[in-house]
């Protein structure tokens, strides 16, 4: 029976990867590329070590993001401001580190923690939105995202947060060596692995051991399941909704850590605004799974990084992004029909089981 | 229009003005009514309440449209991408397509297949901005005039009118700052100043839309399908179809928003819409899923982008504080008359604040102004969302003979 969901669980995936896969082909011979070139092209360069160290640094982004998406789709909670949760966590993040002067460990865990904490306040003013004023979480959390760019760019433009950190760019002041998290080079000489990468395997870990092994977990998938049930069966609604979104915004906020410390050390303008939205697809493509999560966000990333090269060869980079488009639209359509087929043959087994008594009888 | 709503909407002008008038007199900034401040607003609100417009559209048809941001960036390319090769109108023409095209791959997803609407909307956003900045790449670097990421100018002008006889009067009555009088005419004036005939056009679909969807068979039926799929199924009406047609006009209204913006700026850049696709749902939720109120957010929207936008002395900004404390003044004092008296204290209480820092700051950053809308409409929604009503089967997928 295991066997057989997993077995299901996979066939939607695959036929996703098939008919985008074939769409892409499609799209490269429409603009006269050659399909073959092309597939062998991102292959080649995507699995250079390079480019899979890259791979790595951006799936952990991926994951984190996906992660923070998936546990409040779990309660059917759409939490769309993982954007607005991140940059704010990743600014308030950058301003505590840059003034830190603490062994690295402990440096780091208030890193951290402060991402995680503004993370969970922006989220929480969705969640207090929710069961207080009964706002849909989907429209308040677009909002909170617009309105967290304002308060970066008010706070890095006009106040002394902001210093200038490059050609133009302005930016929180940059974080001390000690505070860094960059990582080895242990795939690629010339290239590390975002330290945060083991950071964010303890946080998928902690993600399942929380919801599969928990009293938490159990009532969160109840609720998901069936809300009116485990209110019955006496799950506080308004409580579960709370914890949801704040540990989902939690999670958001670490979002940008990997880049944050592993990269840049510093937030400025150019930091990358829309690794929510990524989430939301990979959530999808892993079922909420961790690990069905972490496969789809090396698979993003294999995309996003192997596309890179594509200009060499005259086509756009765009082309992973219609890749990811179309492999969300398809596998969700898929699910749908495979869960239709499987409810369908399970109502032809009943039937044939009762008619089977009948005839006994 | 009954008597009585056209009263309503005579009492709710009058208001408006009023609240415009003091504080224009108290800040003594006539750019908060003047006749180009009110002409500009309307160019920045039309493209916003279309895609506000198309999210009625599919959503009283009980189809959630978080696709509006992808459809618009449709919208705008293929604005950009006909208009520069057949002029303005065949650039129209091509964003409305476009829109549609967006709109039949969410109607495919969420109707035919009955997938989430929001995950379905998400990922057609993901497809949209992914083709459309493939396809410039493509289509306009090696255009004269284009580039990587923007499409050579559009060719040919939508008509623009200017009625002088109107205007000019008005515009010097204005500038003899009488109290509400003056604002009226600048009001008045900016209808009548570089008026585009797709704000007209806009204009025309809101009201066709209250007629079609509130005063017909077909909009009774299309809203039925909203309300209680399963009901209207067994009363002969064609769900599947109605939702269809619902959501494609839907993906047009937005294209057609998307090719305003290309219009608007003579040329397609990738990123125009920058999320007025998610600012029109707001406006959408914010007008209670009817026109008039989503209009009204639109022109809300409109009317803030435009003083932070023209904002030379960063006065404007500092006037929006003391207009927004007016009308937090004016509905607290309201709603104490009302049983909702925690509510109305708030309101109040956040009004002084307001005034208190108009009075003590010289001027304010345009970021105020930048996130005014969304703190606006996350207010309205937090004290009426107990009185919103949103279609009752918005966001259900139906399939014909699954009963819920």
């Amino acid at each position: 029976m295991n066997f057989r969901r997993l077995a299901t669980s996979l066939v939607a995936p695959a036929i996703g990867l098939v008919v985008s896969l074939a769409a892409t082909a499609v799209i490269l011979i429409s603009i006269d590329a050659s399909v073959t070139v092309i597939f062998s092209s991102m292959w080649n360069y995507g699995t250079s070590p390079r480019a899979m160290t890259l791979m790595l640094n951006l799936a952990t982004v991926y994951f984190l993001s996906a992660l923070a998406v998936s546990i409040g789709f779990k309660m059917n909670l759409f939490n769309i401001g993982v954007n607005g949760q991140y940059i704010l966590g990743s600014l308030a993040a950058a301003v505590v580190a840059s003034n830190l002067q603490l062994p690295k460990v402990a440096s780091i865990t208030v890193t951290i923690l402060t991402a995680m904490l503004v993370g969970a306040a922006w989220a929480g003013i969705a969640a207090w939105l929710k069961v207080a004023r009964g706002v849909s979480e989907v429209i308040s959390t677009i909002m909170l995202n617009f309105i967290a760019i304002g308060i970066i760019s008010y706070l890095i433009v006009r106040t002394s947060i902001g210093t200038e950190t490059g050609v133009n760019i302005r930016g929180t002041k940059l974080i001390p060596e000690s505070g860094m998290l960059r990582g080895n080079a242990f795939i690629d000489p010339e290239t590390k692995v975002y330290g945060f990468l083991f950071i964010s395997i303890f946080v998928g870990i902690g993600y399942w051991f929380l919801l599969n092994r928990t009293r938490f977990g159990f009532d969160l998938r109840a609720t998901g399941k069936s809300a009116s049930a485990a209110r019955t069966s006496g799950v506080q609604s308004t409580r579960m909704i709370v914890t949801t979104m704040l540990l989902s915004g939690a999670v958001a906020g670490l979002v940008g850590l990997p880049y944050l410390l592993g990269q840049t050390g510093s937030y400025n303008l150019q930091f990358p605004t829309e690794w929510g939205f990524i989430g939301i697809a990979i959530a999808l493509l892993g079922r909420n799974n961790p690990v069905g999560i972490a496969f789809g966000a090396i698979f993003v990333a294999f995309l996003d990084v192997s596309s890179g090269q594509l200009v060499l060869e005259g086509v756009p980079r765009e082309i992973s992004t219609i890749m990811q488009g179309l492999i969300v639209i398809v596998v969700v359509i898929s699910y749908e029909v495979v869960r239709r087929n499987q409810v369908k043959s399970e109502q032809r087994s009943v039937a044939r089981a009762l008619a089977k008594q009948e005839v006994s009888a | 229009m009954t008597y009585l709503k056209s009263r309503r909407f005579i009492a709710s002008a009058f208001t408006a003005i009023t609240m415009l008038s003091i504080t224009r007199t108290i800040t003594g900034n006539g750019d908060l009514t003047s006749t180009v401040t009110i002409a500009q607003a309307l160019v920045f609100a039309s493209p916003i309440a279309l895609a506000g417009l198309a999210g009625i559209w599919a959503e009283r048809a009980g189809v959630i449209n978080i696709g509006l941001e992808g459809m618009m960036i449709l919208g705008t390319f293929g604005a950009g991408w006909a208009g520069w090769q057949w002029g303005a109108w065949a650039g129209v023409l091509a964003g409305i397509i476009f829109g549609a095209i967006g709109g039949f791959l969410l109607a495919v997803a969420a109707v035919t297949f009955g997938v989430d609407q929001i995950i379905a909307g998400t990922a057609l956003n993901l497809l949209a901005l992914g083709t459309t900045k493939f396809l410039a790449i493509l289509l306009f670097t090696n255009a004269p005039g284009g580039g990587q990421a923007q499409s050579p100018p559009i060719k040919g002008e939508i008509p623009v009118f200017t009625l002088d006889s109107i205007v000019v009067p008005l515009t010097a009555l204005h500038e003899k700052e009488i109290f509400f009088v003056s604002d009226l005419a600048g009001l008045v004036a900016g209808l009548f100043y570089n008026m585009s005939l797709l704000t007209i056009i806009t204009l025309l679909l809101f009201i066709m839309t209250s007629y079609l969807l509130w005063k017909t068979a077909f909009g009774l039926r299309l809203r039925s399908a909203g309300e209680n799929p399963w009901a209207a199924d067994s009363l002969g009406v064609k769900v599947v179809q109605y939702k269809y047609a619902a959501v494609v006009f839907s993906g047009m209204l937005a294209g057609l928003g998307g090719a305003y913006l290309s219009i608007a700026s003579t040329i397609y850049r990738n990123g125009n819409t920058a999320g007025r696709g998610y600012i029109g749902l707001a406006t959408m939720i914010f007008g209670d899923w009817r026109p008039g109120g989503t209009a009204a957010g639109a022109v809300m929207f409109g009317y803030i982008d435009t003083l932070r936008l023209i904002d030379t002395g960063n006065q404007n900004v500092k006037g929006l504080i003391l207009l927004g404390s007016i009308i937090l003044f004016a509905i607290g004092a309201w709603m104490l008359r009302s049983s909702r008296r925690n509510t109305a204290i708030g309101f109040l209480l956040l009004g002084a604040v307001m005034v208190g820092a108009y009075f003590s700051a010289t001027s304010f950053p345009p970021e105020v102004a930048q996130v005014a809308p969304y703190i606006t409409t996350l207010l309205v929604l937090a004290t009426a969302s107990q009185n919103l009503r949103p279609p009752a089967a918005d966001g259900v997928p139906y399939r014909k003979g699954e009963d819920h």
